[in-house]
């Protein structure tokens, strides 16, 4: 079980959170219709992710503590976590 | 005969007092406290059960947790417990055991012809065998279950007591052998909160029997000592009987006690497990090596077992095995066993496979034949004669105990779990270590050091780098081991003959010729041959057996052992007890139960509860000698006709406060809010981002910043959290503001043509009548003197009024509620009232109609996606499956004739062809009977539903064994232009 250091909480055990998915991916469609996507843009975005193997930025949100959203940067492999911050402050999705 | 006894006075447990207890309906006499193998052994009992395939007799092979063999069913008064390892039980007064996997009892099974039909079940034997015809399935299944299988499951609940605690430590040492406690020693001294934890009762039970001394005590005198100085120190916890069962990542180690065999005294709390998950910033494994089994035809009878497994029974229990042992030998460390056992009194044969070595068990009276293998045996309950093979050619020799040497493989699961890569070490010829983890070091002989004063050395090191690494100062002094010297060699490998009675794993019935037959199929992976022969996929996870399976594959494919390596080691290293998993937590613990503020008055009104998602609502509330329809009847024709009050707090409430809300609500529903008014309300419907239906609710406008949006009951946690996503890195500029308040309110509804009346009573600070409060209005104000936000919105399609106070006075409101409707009898209705009566006006439902599948179209909601703004899931509406004719749609159902009943759970399907394969035409996904209508109705997700009305199918529900012809129809059965809602 991880532990994740929640900026807001502290140090906290993995299932007071719950996983976001990969926080480098960028909405297609500029994530408020600005950029329209075409349908092909749009299904990639929906449905295809990178699996990684090693630093990977991704989300993660402090279900049972703050609630708030934080972007980690964890080792695939190792499950090291290197970083986890707000996700206010970083996460291009 | 097996020739086993006791010898007075050795072993550690010598005065300990005895106990009787039963074997398979035999009744024996044991010492308390000893192991259930070492009191079998003792008494003669060499079948203790049979093998999973073939029901071939297995005896005790190992000593620990590392038995494949030996399993038995412990009869207790909490309920019966199967699969236990014989050499990990406790000898208790009254034990009750019984042999596993024989009919009617392992010395007499009869379903042992599997092993004389042994030919017919090859690797893969299931795969191949059981395939056609797909009917026979079931019947093939019962047959397997019954054949085949480990234990039987216990046909009552458990009622044992289980624990589970949660604990953090500066540093976790697994093992209790020499090197395990040199490093808890030198961490204790440095001040590190130290976790010591060992499966077994005793510290240092490896070191029973050692000839070396350290610091000029005999070894175990030694760990004796060490034990005692380490229990002084407050900052140091022992655990024994304790199994470091799974280490994962960032320290994270579950750690499984044993408090108590013995079944627990009237009255005594004290449980049986208890799961330690324990939080350590270092790790010292020390968990030792287990010797290695040797391939040799019938190598499994009872009376085979590890030497170290043979002298251990002498060392700790003082239980002689047998009364001739032949010892196949492969390094010294079996010459210092077979000096032990020959001095206990046992004739002993040793045979060595090398050219010269110790002569300590010659010069203790053992005959010793060198260039010399094991490679078979006879004997039908056990091992009564072993062949050699030696340089003066073949004979048999008698003999009852066949003590296997093959070499020793360094225990590696807790290393391996967290990714740690074993590599072969072609010299020694075993996996040690090869990456270092995180967090982890490896020590002593699980490090592959096999002399004692290397390995205490190495703990000392190891620990004081350990300490450094959490900047503690640690003194390195290290004890003194004399006369210690490398034992474990480079152990040696059978030349395997007679391929098919040699077992590889022993447990799962795996042999050479299995492993043999995988490869020449095409398995090459380890995983892979693993998986197809079950090797190492037993309770024992192949301890013994898999590094002996690697050897196989190695040679069936002709490559080296590096190259085939090792399969995953995955957690956990031990099989867990279920009950200890569950802990002390009762099945209505295992989450918590939410319950509204209104609940005992729900209770005292004799409401029937039901578990909604998280929450436990009232379902209807009984009268008499109701039924359950009869109630649910009466309370929804109450609503049709005068008026009742609903519990609707668990619906999800989020505040919304700032500027640009509306922009906000724009972007997360699909219709359009910049039209909304300050004081009404607007229904929303809220999609995923590939376009399907994810909650819907009203969204009402308090004030000119401030919004309270509503959410499905289910939908609350998640909504909230998606919005707080989106504005936290999507949003950003929004200046918009969330708050979950859910628990924070409890809600009420009045519904029913007299619900104003009602209201009008307790109504303060706003007017109740149509034109100044009209439908889709929110007002602030009073009721019964409570402070509320009345929302005028309708689910059931009554005029209806939902009344929001703070949680504390929801009683309060629900009490003067009730008294003000007393006029016109007004009574509660309950979640099933509720469910028919929004199915009579056709409203979907979150995770009924709308099933994760399902996109606006579907449910006939085309009208709410606006094309005049973007939103989020639109891009995915435009996607060509989105607007396909033949999507499942949603359509109303009504019986052909209306006085049947629709079956539940029912498939729609052609009248004409009700049988065909994939023909279902679509599903029921609600049914409920209108009392209002005064038949079945029902909504359902139908293929292309929406240009099919009037269609008529059949309703099949093939299990009910129930066929009712049906019509498709409109959706809307009650008042389908909402006229009463809104009057």
């Amino acid at each position: 079980m991880l532990l994740i250091s929640c900026p807001f909480c502290g140090e906290r055990p993995e299932d007071e959170f719950g996983f976001g998915g990969d926080a480098s991916v960028r909405h297609q469609g500029g994530g408020d219709g600005t950029e329209p996507a075409s349908v092909e843009q749009y299904a990639d975005y929906l449905y295809l992710r990178d699996n990684p193997k090693g630093r990977h930025a991704e989300y993660w949100v402090h279900r049972y503590g703050c609630r708030r959203w934080l972007v980690a940067e964890r080792d695939t492999v190792t499950h090291e976590i290197f970083s986890v911050k707000s996700a206010s402050e970083g996460g291009t999705g | 005969m097996s020739g086993a006894r006791r010898i007075p006075g050795a072993g550690l447990l010598a005065g300990a007092p005895p106990v009787s207890f039963c074997f398979d309906g035999h009744r024996h006499t044991g010492v308390a406290g000893e192991s259930l193998a070492a009191a079998l052994i003792a008494n003669g009992e060499r079948v203790v059960a049979r093998s999973f395939k073939y029901h071939r007799p297995r005896g005790v092979m190992g000593i620990g947790n590392e038995e494949p063999g030996a399993l038995v069913t412990i009869a207790r008064p909490t309920g019966d417990e199967p699969n236990v390892r014989a050499t990990t039980v406790e000898l208790y007064d009254g034990l009750e055991a019984r042999g596993q996997n024989a009919w009617p009892s392992v010395r007499f099974d009869l379903t042992a012809v599997n092993d004389v039909l042994s030919p017919l079940f090859p690797a893969g034997f299931y795969y191949k065998t059981f395939m056609e015809p797909v009917s026979a399935w079931p019947f093939y299944e019962r047959m397997i279950r019954r054949i085949a299988g480990l234990g039987e499951v216990p046909r009552v609940a458990d009622r044992e007591i289980y624990t589970s605690t949660h604990a953090h430590a500066d540093i976790l040492v697994a093992g209790g052998g020499a090197a395990g406690l040199q490093a808890a020693l030198i961490a204790a001294r440095a001040g590190a909160r130290v976790i010591l934890a060992d499966e077994n009762p005793w510290f240092g039970l490896g070191l029973l029997g050692e000839t070396a001394t350290i610091d000029g005590l005999p070894a175990h005198d030694w760990a004796r000592e060490v034990g005692k100085e380490l229990a002084q120190f407050e900052n140091v916890t022992l655990l024994k009987r304790t199994s470091v069962a799974g280490r994962y990542e960032q320290g994270f180690v579950i750690l499984c006690q044993n408090l108590r065999d013995a079944p627990p005294a009237a009255g005594d709390p004290m449980p049986r497990w208890r799961l330690w998950k324990l939080r350590v910033k270092q790790t010292i494994i020390a968990t030792g090596a287990i010797e290695r089994p040797l391939l040799f035809a019938n190598n499994d009878r009872p009376g085979v077992m590890t030497t170290s497994a043979a002298v251990g029974y002498l060392d700790r229990y003082g239980v002689l095995v047998g009364g001739r042992i032949m010892v196949a030998a492969g390094d010294d460390a079996a010459h210092d066993a077979a000096a032990r056992l020959a001095r206990a009194g046992a004739q002993v044969t040793v045979v060595d496979s090398r050219d010269s070595g110790s002569r300590i068990a010659l010069e203790a009276g053992a005959s010793v034949e060198w260039r010399a293998r094991a490679v078979n045996t006879r004997g039908r309950a056990g091992v009564t004669t072993v062949r050699i093979e030696g340089s003066a050619g073949h004979r048999w020799v008698p003999a009852d105990i066949v003590a296997t040497s093959g070499g020793w493989s360094p225990a590696l699961h807790l290393y391996a779990q967290t990714g740690g890569k074993p590599v072969w070490d072609d010299t020694r010829q075993m996996f040690i270590p090869g990456t270092t983890e995180q967090g982890a070091v490896t020590v002593g002989a699980c490090n592959g050091t096999f002399d004692l004063g290397a390995a205490l050395g190495e703990a000392t090191s190891a620990a004081v780098k350990v300490c450094e690494a959490i900047r503690l100062t640690a003194a390195a002094r290290s004890p003194v081991a004399e006369n210690s010297h490398d034992t474990a060699g480079a152990g040696q490998w059978s030349e395997v003959r007679g391929r098919k009675r040699c077992f590889v794993d022993i447990q799962n019935d795996v042999t050479v010729a299995d492993l043999d037959l995988a490869v020449q199929e095409g398995y090459r992976s380890i995983e892979h041959v693993k998986r197809y022969t079950t090797l190492g996929m037993g309770t024992d996870q192949g301890k013994l057996g898999n590094v002996n399976g690697v050897k196989a594959i190695a040679e069936a494919r002709g490559e080296a052992m590096s190259a085939v390596g090792t399969t995953r080691f995955r957690p956990p290293y031990v099989p867990l007890p279920m009950g200890v998993v569950a802990a002390h937590l009762s099945p209505d613990q295992h989450h918590p139960m939410r319950r509204t503020a209104a609940h005992q008055l729900h209770e005292a009104a004799g409401c029937v509860w039901l578990n909604a998602g998280a929450w436990l609502r009232p379902q209807f509330y009984r009268r008499g000698g109701e039924t359950d329809l009869e109630a649910v009847n009466r309370e929804v024709l109450a609503v049709r006709r005068n008026v009742g009050l609903v519990d609707v707090s668990t619906l999800g409430k989020i505040e919304i406060a700032g500027p640009d809300t509306i922009t906000f609500l724009n972007r997360v529903y699909t219709n359009g809010w910049s039209t909304l008014k300050v004081g009404m309300g607007r229904y929303g419907l809220m999609l995923r981002e590939d376009g399907i239906v994810f909650d819907d609710g009203v969204t009402m406008r308090l004030g000119e910043q401030h919004f309270v949006m509503s959410t499905t009951s289910s939908g609350a946690g998640a909504v909230y959290e998606w919005l707080t996503m989106l504005l936290e890195t999507r949003w950003r500029d929004l200046r918009v503001t969330l708050m979950p308040v859910t628990e924070q309110w409890f809600a009420a509804a009045l519904a029913g043509p007299k619900a104003r009346e009602v209201l009008g009573r307790v109504a303060e600070g706003f007017e109740v009548s149509n034109d100044a409060f009209p439908f889709m209005g929110g007002r602030v104000g009073r009721v019964a003197g409570i402070p509320a936000r009345v929302f005028r919105i309708s689910f059931s399609g009554e005029l209806s009024y939902e009344i929001n106070v703070p949680a504390d006075r929801g009683e309060e409101l629900w009490t003067a509620l009730l008294d003000a409707g007393r006029p016109e009898e007004m009574a509660p209705y309950g979640l099933e009232s509720m469910g028919v009566l929004r199915l009579e006006k056709g409203h979907f439902v979150i995770g009924r109609e709308a099933e994760g599948r399902t996109n606006p179209y579907d449910i006939g909601l085309g009208r709410m996606v606006s094309t005049k703004k973007w939103f989020v899931g639109k891009e995915a509406l435009d996607f060509p499956e989105m607007k396909n004719p033949r999507r499942r749609q949603l359509v109303g159902v009504v019986p052909a004739n209306k006085t049947e009943r629709l079956p539940s759970s029912a498939h729609l399907v052609l009248p004409e062809a009700p049988d065909k394969v994939g023909g279902s035409q679509g599903w029921v996904a609600s049914m409920a009977w209108s009392p209002t209508l005064d038949h079945d109705i029902a909504l359902a997700l139908v293929e292309g539903g929406h240009a099919r009305t009037g269609e008529r199918l059949l309703a099949y529900a093939p299990i009910a064994g129930k066929k009712v012809a049906v019509d498709l129809v409109a959706p809307h059965f009650y008042d389908p232009d909402g006229g009463r809602q809104s009057g």
